[in-house]
């Protein structure tokens, strides 16, 4: 399920420091330098991990969001910041389920990016079967 | 060759509908040029010094006759009538307009090409061996292996916001045609115990940094190849500075790094990502090489060649090279003609080419990274015909590996981050030494030429290399020798002072000169260069 | 003289502008003096022009002559097809640009 949403009332998304050193937070928020397998160990008490994306052209969120997911990750994964509509399809991909973008996105927009592809050639963090796999049954 | 099935059509189907809508968004105004830049860069679209650019990927540079046909069809309804075909085996078009960049990739799409992926910091065009299938060196057609990579590479949704451009190449020989290990990853087929796998290099490239890729692993199994491609980016994703854009290729991860410790990050990564079930089994590389099966050749077609016409027989001796099925040659036709533009290629000329691969090469042709053409596959007894019909379209050039069969970027008549021109130089030196005999006397002379330190016309890698460099506001070149692209790969070392578009050409002759004056027996250009050093030359150069 | 140069959005031709409009070529090129910037904003804005900048020139009696090869250049054409150039027919064009 993809909300883009930024619900007001959640708990703050503490730093991966303060987090690291405070056993109780259950929100994170990871910057592109920050390393995403930190949070390993304490997955099973994460509620939510906010990705920065401070510029579109820094993917490293990507591969943060992937790492989260394939370490088993189920919670809440954001993708905040600078966050563009042309992004959001490949973000799904690797593991992220809600966006907060700085500037608010047309939701027809999302819908035709989000419905835009049909199959995918690779596997990633979203489970979709990949084409080489529909080929082979 | 390799035939889309209706998951590949659905996939660039949906990139044409996706960037049609991009387009409109621009021209309506809902998304600033800003925004706009990166989406059309990944679909090849450059804004250059005259107009938009396009560039088409060829992928691995094989094509079929229809394709090619294609080409000229785009240049001659929406371009200026030609082409210019690039080192990284695409095709450039300089004029085109953004309005019909949709339509263009719908033709594209028709014919089974795109141009996803020939710019912007994701995995490009996957370059290959422009003999693969056919060379007589070669242990097995690379081809399966760079489409399993493509379609890997293809929308990838981790790696299409890298530190920087990505390019791959692949091939299976031990010559190296492809630069292969100036790519950031160059890989070589090779076979250990009956079974072959990818030799993996990483870190090479040119640009303002020339490196040349350490061997990271020297034996991936080919049911790991993609996990082990996914683990080096994905180290050089989260890793890779983004501090510096000069700074931000793989290569200078490598060297701060150190290829010890990349490896051994690379190596974790992967035992990891090898629990995630990446790899399509051996099935899905049986389907595509299935379809670069060998072509029928008749092994015992006739393998003498009548060489009664001398100008034939110049051509054929420099041109046409040896095939690995007897009675047959692979012919490479010069897009160097002396005084010409290095690459272009006129939409007539692109069909005279396309129409020779139907008849002659069992429907295929290839682009090669020195911005020639092959014809694949062609029969020994053919090859005057072949020749009759380049010759009368202007392409039997036979310079093939001479100095005038030059490497050239389109530097400052089209592109905006020139310094200098490099055209120009390029046609001034191939005239200065049209004499075919001459050429011939020097024999192997690899003279490759960029217009500024981005080094498109890998001059880093050239046995002569020209870099033009902006001297207050006036063109200079900076000359330098000893590179090579080749599985002698080297780096060029700078003469010393620049100079003038004249002066450079004055340059490479005393160069020249000194070669032949100093070689011995059966020496090429680099080899001398490699045994005297550039004292010697440096002293015929400036006295 | 200060000029403002950019590329159409639509066709990407490089273009120049007059004081009141934009024109394929430099021998229409106004002068912008200091107002450059507040032009070129509202004319990108407007999607009239794509990748606007501002360029030193220097007034001469065939027109303006841009101060770097570069814009000299995208005014002519590539020098090596001069049949593609904007003086197709003036075989000495490419002087101007050295
Ligand atoms: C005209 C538009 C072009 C632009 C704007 C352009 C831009 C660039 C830039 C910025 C780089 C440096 C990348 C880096 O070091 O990080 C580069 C490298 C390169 N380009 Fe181009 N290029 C153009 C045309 C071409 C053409 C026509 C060719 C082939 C003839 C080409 C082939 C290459 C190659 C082989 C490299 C070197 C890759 C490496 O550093 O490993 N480019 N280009
Ligand atoms: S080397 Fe420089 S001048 Fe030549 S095409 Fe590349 S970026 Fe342009």
């Amino acid at each position: 399920m993809v909300e883009h949403i930024h619900s007001d009332g959640e708990e703050p998304a503490v730093t991966l420091d303060a987090f690291l050193s405070q056993s109780n937070a259950t929100a994170v928020r990871l910057e592109p330098d920050e390393d995403a397998r930190a949070l390993i160990p304490h997955l099973d008490r994460l509620a939510l991990i906010e990705v920065a994306f401070p510029k579109f052209r820094d993917g490293r969120g990507y591969s943060s969001a992937r790492i989260l997911r394939e370490a088993g990750y189920v919670g809440e994964l954001r993708a905040q910041g600078d966050v563009l509509v042309d992004q959001i399809a490949y973000m799904k991909r690797c593991g992220f389920d809600t966006f907060a973008p700085e500037k608010a996105l047309n939701p027809v927009d999302i819908e035709a990016a989000l419905a835009r592809w049909p199959e995918h050639y690779q596997s990633a963090a979203d489970g979709a079967v990949p084409i080489w796999k529909l080929r082979h049954g | 060759m390799y035939k889309y099935d209706e998951y590949d059509h659905a996939m660039v189907a949906a990139r044409v509908a996706e960037f049609s809508d991009q387009v409109k968004r621009r021209i309506a105004g809902e998304i600033t040029e800003d925004q706009f830049k990166p989406l059309r860069l990944m679909n090849g679209l450059y804004l250059q010094l005259h107009a938009y650019m396009l560039r088409v990927a060829v992928p691995y540079g094989t094509l079929d006759s229809r394709q090619m046909r294609m080409l000229a069809h785009i240049a001659r309804k929406y371009d200026r009538d030609y082409g210019h075909f690039t080192t990284r085996q695409n095709i450039q078009y300089n004029w085109i307009k953004l309005e019909d960049a949709p339509a263009i990739l719908e033709d594209l799409a028709s014919v089974e090409m795109h141009a996803i992926q020939t710019s912007g910091n994701c995995i490009r065009n996957i370059s290959s061996d422009q003999w693969a299938g056919a060379a007589a060196d070669e242990i097995t057609d690379p081809r399966p292996w760079a489409e399993l990579l493509r379609q890997w590479s293809s929308f990838h949704p981790e790696f299409s916001y890298l530190p920087r451009k990505f390019k791959i190449a692949v091939i299976a020989a031990n010559e190296d045609r492809a630069a292969m290990r100036l790519h950031d990853i160059g890989i070589q087929i090779v076979e250990k115990d009956g079974q072959h796998g990818a030799a993996f290099y990483v870190g090479g490239g040119m640009g303002r940094t020339p490196m040349i890729a350490p061997l990271i692993k020297d034996f991936v199994p080919l049911a790991d190849m993609l996990s082990y491609a996914e683990a080096c980016l994905r180290v050089y994703n989260r890793y890779g500075r983004r501090d510096n854009i000069y700074k931000a290729r793989i290569k200078i991860l490598i060297h701060e790094l150190g290829a010890d410790e990349y490896r051994r990050q690379v190596e974790e990564e992967f035992k990891h990502v090898k629990s995630l079930g990446i790899d399509p089994p051996k099935a899905e590389f049986d389907r595509i090489a299935k379809q670069f099966a060998p072509p029928p050749l008749d092994a015992s077609a006739p393998d003498d060649i009548d060489r009664s016409d001398p100008d034939f027989a110049v051509w054929v001796d420099q041109n046409v090279a040896e095939h690995k099925v007897s009675g047959h040659a692979i012919v490479n036709i010069s897009l160097k003609p002396v005084g010409g533009i290095p690459g272009d290629a006129s939409s007539a000329q692109i069909d005279v080419m396309a129409n020779l691969g139907e008849k002659y090469s069992h429907d295929e042709l290839r682009v090669t990274h020195a911005q020639n053409i092959v014809l694949p596959h062609v029969r020994k007894a053919d090859l005057y015909a072949v020749w009759q019909a380049l010759d009368a379209a202007g392409l039997a050039t036979p310079n093939l590996d001479l100095i005038s069969d030059i490497i050239a970027c389109p530097g400052l008549d089209y592109c905006s981050l020139a310094n200098a021109r490099s055209i120009p130089v390029a046609q001034k030196i191939a005239t200065r030494f049209s004499d075919l005999g001459r050429q011939k006397e020097l024999g192997e002379l690899k003279l490759k030429i960029s217009g500024c330190i981005n080094a498109c016309g890998h001059h880093h890698a050239g046995h002569i290399g020209i870099l033009g460099v902006d001297r207050k506001g006036t063109e200079n070149y900076q000359l330098s020798l000893g590179g090579s692209g080749a599985e002698d790969v080297s780096l060029g070392t700078i003469t010393g002072p620049g100079f003038d578009e004249d002066g450079v050409v004055d340059a490479i002759e005393r160069v020249t000169d000194k070669y032949l004056a100093t070689r011995t027996e059966g020496e090429r250009f680099v080899d001398t260069f490699r045994r005297v050093g550039m004292a010697p030359f440096k002293e015929a150069i400036y006295g | 003289m200060k000029l403002l140069t950019g590329n159409d959005l639509k066709t990407g031709f490089v273009t120049w502008w007059t004081g009141a409009d934009w024109s394929l070529h430099i021998e229409d090129a106004a002068d912008v003096g200091e107002t450059g910037e507040a032009i070129l904003a509202a004319e990108e804005g407007a999607r009239r022009v794509n990748a606007p900048y501002i360029i030193a020139g220097e007034a001469t009696p065939d027109g303006p002559r841009p101060a770097h090869i570069k814009d000299r250049i995208r005014a002519l054409g590539p020098t090596v097809r001069p049949d593609l150039t904007l003086k197709p027919a003036d075989p000495a064009a490419g002087d101007w640009v050295i």
